[in-house]
């Protein structure tokens, strides 16, 4: 069932265009990511979603409602900022409990409680914003934005801020929360081992458009664009005709996964260069190599226990017809 | 060397003022000369009705002028950090800063001219006194507060409002529930800087007002050309020890 | 709709006030109450040039002009060298004493405008406390004559306004980035070569707008000249409280008003432009 629903909408700043002419489709109860560098209009768009910024063509809906012309306070859509923008002047308690109070309830406690214990917040109800850390903050700007339980939460950069120890734990808590209350979560993410770690489906954003939408598995096997296939686990992009390439069906370009090129010791017919080492990088459980072929920088993945090639040393490289991945742009 | 600046420079800032402080107890007619210790000015003081009466009203007109300062400085400050770019943006921006820069004797002369002209006008202020130097104090004070506001408004995270707005909260409810908390403490201290000026102001009190309305400050400033008396001294600590006091109260209450 | 309300109050306060002032000039003085014709009567223009002829063809006024603006820029400058030290004092201090040492600043204000400059009067004049206390301890045995001069309205200008300058400096300097002061330490620069390099370079734009803050008011001061000052050091402020209280001409006063906007127009367009909230 679709929860939001997204058509057409362009956004121009002066002479930038950042959204153009996007269309997009939220099923109810999914994790869904926006992935995207600076630039991409991935900011822009949760921004529209909220309604902190108007479209200057296209239709938002949100449960078959046109939301478009509608302000912030009358959309149910609740948004947890990347600063978490906790109210200083007012403890957590008081922050959770804002917009139940906005939407007439009189006693909130109860649901605030509920919430408190749902993210774990105990003990620190009294304590001001600027009283706790960091991973604390996020947890009370979740627990506000759940409070009147919206069908649909976005998150600008929800784990951007933690170290990374407990960027990886909070987000799989995230995913868990999300699971449990049903609501559909939007992440704006520039991250994309996040995107893919978390999400049900991805869309990439590039320039204002969606290069692909699919879920992370498909996105990492099969990305669509050139762009996609660099910004995801960057991949090796190779035009057709180089390389003496002879794929399974005819593309463009191809997409080539790092852990896919093997060391051979001898230069096979097609699909294989030789090459030579520029860069190796030892990174504990896998070591990455670099390597200039023909004019072409190929990135290989190794796992950590192979046998490394020298700095400067000529080696020749294959690869299966089948891991070529065909890129429509 | 720093540190031997700011020394030097709090000696003299402070010095007329010991002074004072010490010979208000001094029981001499003549100012500034020791003559045992006496609180006879005070009682002086206590006694001298024109000068209470002034005193009066100069703190009715100061927390009146501070007040409308503050509500238009709000307003001001508001636009000049909010309100982007706009038809006139930096002949606004001109206006809401010239009281802080022009002289006083241009202001008092220009204030009394339009009350004058709108008198023949209009009728109204048929005579001048409190409420024009109410309203010239209040068109200094404005100046002062809008520069306060301004820059602690662009200093507040504008996600705040917009997180107050994506939970519920109507503009109005967002102003009152969120911005107004946040930027009180400076529209305090611009209410405070506004009172100050108002109580101290001899110029444009002078050009605006009008009989039966003399404020403290004009009533002392002719009593300066005849000789102050030691009473001068008494009242300088008055002022100084009420201000020390709230300054006091209002550092105990925060803590 | 606040932008209405606020532009009300900008066109009535401050746009109505200084347009009649500059018209006002156009007037012609008369006895009665007002003692003024206005410019623009019922009739239609009726305006004369009598003002402005009185204010520029007498070098009088010329003097009283250069000589404001030299006592304005020495007052300034004063408390700009004064003010910016203490300033840095202030800013360097630990950030617990900063506050205590701003209202240490501020506090002498309270006791009053006038009263403090009476204390002044009463410090410096022939029988005042300076004078008395070195007579008495046989310094000197004639009393020196400090009081009604240039200096003493220069020690009242800059006890005045001292504060002015204090408050936009200390705002800055407590904001400033130290790592940069440390980074040309760390590269071999003593402790004054640091100052005259880096924190005056950077401190600059604000101690140019601090020393503006003071020069601009200054010109125009009234007060102080007449209770510290020389009875015949005739200063622009005063000449335009002169023409008004004293001769009660008017269309003099505004006339002189408006040059004295007018010689201040470059030092308020300079102060807007460096005061430009970022």
């Amino acid at each position: 069932m679709t929860l939001l629903a997204i058509e057409g909408v362009t956004r121009r700043f002066g002479a930038t265009l950042a959204l153009d002419a996007l269309a997009l489709e939220i099923g109810a109860g999914e994790f869904f990511a926006l992935l995207g560098g600076s630039g991409s209009g991935k900011s822009t768009l949760l921004r529209v979603i909220a309604g902190f910024e108007q479209p200057d063509a296209g239709r938002v809906w949100l449960q078959g409602r046109d939301i478009t012309q509608l302000p912030p306070p009358e959309r149910a859509v609740a948004m947890m900022f990347q600063s978490y923008a906790l109210f200083p002047h007012m403890n957590v308690r008081e922050n959770i409990a804002y917009g139940l109070r906005r939407a007439g309830e009189r006693e909130p406690g109860p649901r605030v409680a509920e919430l408190v214990a749902l993210l774990g917040l105990e003990g620190l109800e009294a304590r001001r914003p600027q009283q706790l850390s960091g991973g604390q903050q996020q947890r009370v700007a979740l627990a506000r934005a759940l409070a009147r339980r919206p069908p649909l939460v976005l998150l600008d950069e929800p784990l951007a801020a933690l170290d990374s120890g407990l960027r990886e734990r909070t987000g799989l808590e995230l995913r868990a929360l999300q699971r449990r209350l049903g609501a559909s979560f939007v992440m704006v993410t520039h991250d994309q081992a996040e995107a893919l770690a978390l999400a049900d489906r991805v869309a990439v954003l590039d320039h204002g458009r969606i290069a692909q939408v699919a879920p992370p598995r498909e996105l990492y096997e099969r990305p669509a664009t050139r762009a996609v296939a660099r910004f995801l686990g960057a991949a090796n992009v190779i035009e057709a005709g180089h390389l003496a390439l002879r794929a399974e069906s005819t593309a463009p370009a191809y997409a080539l996964r790092p852990e896919r090129i093997r060391i051979l010791p001898a230069l096979p017919e097609s699909n294989g260069t030789r090459a030579r080492v520029t860069e190796i990088a030892f990174r504990g459980g896998d070591a990455l190599v670099l390597a200039e072929a023909d004019g072409q920088s190929l990135r290989l993945l190794l796992p950590g226990g192979a046998a490394l090639p020298e700095p400067g040393a000529e080696i020749m490289l294959g690869w299966d017809a089948a891991a070529l991945v065909p890129l429509s742009a | 060397m720093r540190r031997v600046a700011l020394i030097l420079g709090l000696v003299f800032l402070w010095a007329p003022i010991a002074l004072m402080a010490v010979y208000a107890f001094s029981d001499s007619r003549v100012p500034f000369e020791w003559g045992g210790f006496s609180l006879r000015w005070f009682a002086a003081l206590a006694a001298n009705e024109r000068l209470l009466e002034a005193a009066w009203l100069s703190l009715r007109i100061g927390a009146a002028a501070a007040t409308l300062a503050a509500l238009l400085g709000l307003a001001l400050g508001w636009v000049l950090a909010r309100h982007g770019r706009f038809a006139g943006r930096p002949i606004f921006g001109v206006l809401a800063g010239a009281p802080l820069v022009l002289p006083e004797v241009v202001m008092g002369l220009a204030l009394l001219l339009l009350f004058v002209g709108l008198q023949a006008m209009t009728g109204w202020p048929a005579q001048r006194g409190a409420v024009t130097v109410w309203l010239a104090h209040a068109s200094l004070g404005m100046a002062y507060v809008a520069v306060l506001v301004q820059a602690r408004l662009a200093g507040l995270d504008p996600a705040l409002e917009e997180a107050a707005a994506d939970l519920g909260a109507r503009p109005s409810v967002v102003f009152a529930t969120i911005t107004l908390p946040l930027i009180a403490p400076s529209l305090a201290a611009g209410w405070l800087l506004a009172f100050t000026l108002s109580l101290d102001d001899v110029v444009l009190a002078s050009f605006v007002s009008g009989p039966g309305a003399t404020t403290l400050p004009v009533y002392l400033f002719s009593q300066l050309r005849l000789g102050m008396t030691p009473e001068a001294n008494a009242l300088a600590v008055v002022l100084l020890g009420s201000a020390g006091g709230l300054g006091l109260l209002g550092w105990l209450l925060k803590r | 709709m606040i932008r209405g309300g606020a532009w009300l109050a900008l066109l009535l306060l401050v746009a109505a006030p200084l347009l009649v002032v500059l018209g006002m000039g156009f007037g012609t003085s008369s006895p009665g109450v007002p003692p003024v014709i206005p410019p623009i009567g019922a009739s239609g223009w009726q305006g004369g040039f009598e003002a402005w002829g009185l204010v520029f063809a007498d070098a009088y006024y010329l003097d009283a002009a250069l000589r404001s603006l030299r006592l304005a820029a020495i007052t300034a400058g004063l408390c700009l060298v004064l003010g910016f030290g203490m300033a840095l004092g202030i800013a360097s201090a630990a950030p617990r004493w900063q506050a205590p040492l701003l209202a240490l600043v501020l506090l002498p204000f309270w006791s009053g405008f006038v009263l403090r400059l009476a204390a002044w009067v009463g410090l410096l004049r022939d029988g005042g406390w300076l004078n008395a206390t070195l007579i008495g301890a046989g310094v000197i045995s004639e009393p020196l004559p400090l009081l009604y001069s240039e200096g003493a309205m220069l020690l009242g200008m800059v006890h005045g306004y001292l504060p002015f300058a204090i408050l936009p400096l200390t705002a800055t300097l407590a904001r400033r980035d130290l790592r940069l002061e440390e980074a040309a330490a760390d590269l071999g620069a003593g402790r004054w070569t640091v100052f005259a390099t880096i924190t005056l370079p950077l401190a600059a734009p604000a101690a140019t707008a601090a020393f503006l803050l003071v020069f601009i008011p200054a010109v125009g001061e009234v007060v102080i000249p007449e209770v510290l000052g020389a009875p015949d050091s005739v200063l622009f402020g005063r000449a335009i409280w002169g023409e008004f209280f004293q001769t009660r001409d008017w269309p003099a006063a505004a006339a002189l008003s408006t040059a004295l906007l007018a010689l201040l127009l470059a030092p308020i367009a300079l102060y807007q432009r460096l005061s430009v909230v970022r």
